[in-house]
């Protein structure tokens, strides 16, 4: 089983690139057991969201 | 003197923008010197080519697109001198320290990420985005720059690899890095103020 280390890991990369299928597997499964990483993933996504926000001066 | 046959945007305007550009400037470069160089060489750019500006985008799009190219510049410039492959000397704290910091030996957050509130209503979007803007000025070092890059213009990750010199796993250590400090840094500004 992964630790939250190796998938917010994962859930990073997983912004830039599509992960394996192995990948998304490990990723899926832990997600369903954590609410900190869960929590992880969607803040990724916003700070993402926010970024672009501000450069394109919105 | 150029101004007839240019809608909207005369030399005397372009210093008006100078407030702005900085601000936009300071999201990406952390040295506010390097900023003010690049929001002065904007200015120079466009003043020089204020004749090909057509109003077909508003002057503060126009300008942000010249200031945006400067800044992109200036990364591959950066990059050129002072090539780091992944090292960070003006960064305090390397990726295994902060990784270290971040979590257990056993792998758990050592704080595990809280609950963040909904930012669907437009006044805690514009908390968030002020947190999130004052800890992008914040963000140190070879990380912060790829980050700028990545998310705020919005580079593609092949393109930044080649420009800065990265092996795509540097990238992901970086960007990594990156999220992990910002995210940090957004919670304790935001859920800090965000009490009322």
């Amino acid at each position: 089983m992964d630790t939250c280390r190796d998938v917010s890991e994962l859930v990073s990369r997983a912004m830039d690139t599509r992960l394996t299928l192995v990948e998304r597997g490990r990723v899926r499964l832990h997600l369903l057991f954590c609410a900190a990483c869960r929590r992880f993933e969607r803040q990724v996504a916003l700070l993402r969201w926010g970024a672009r926000r501000l450069g394109r001066g919105q | 003197m150029k101004s007839p046959g240019v809608p909207g945007l005369t030399p005397e305007q372009l210093p008006g923008y100078r407030p702005a550009l900085l601000r936009y400037a300071r999201l990406q470069v952390r040295d506010a010197a390097v900023a003010e160089d690049l929001v002065q060489s904007t200015l120079l750019a466009a003043l020089g080519g204020l004749a090909g500006f057509r109003g077909e985008s508003s002057p503060a799009t126009w300008l942000t697109g010249i200031l945006r190219r400067q800044i992109i510049d200036h990364f591959r410039r950066s990059a050129r001198e002072a090539p780091l492959p992944c090292g960070d000397e003006e960064d305090p704290e390397d990726a295994a320290a902060l990784i270290d910091r971040l979590f257990a030996r056993d792998g758990h957050w050592v704080t595990p990420p809280a609950s963040w509130p909904d930012p669907a209503d437009s006044h805690r979007q514009e908390a968030f985005l002020a947190v999130l803007e004052a800890c992008l000025q914040g963000l140190a070092g070879r990380a912060g720059q790829v980050f700028a890059l990545r998310e705020i213009l919005e580079l593609e990750p092949e393109e930044i690899c080649k420009d800065l010199g990265l092996s795509q796993s540097n990238y992901w250590v970086l960007m990594h890095r990156a999220r992990l400090r910002l995210r940090q840094c957004v919670e304790r500004g935001w859920l800090a103020d965000g009490k009322d």
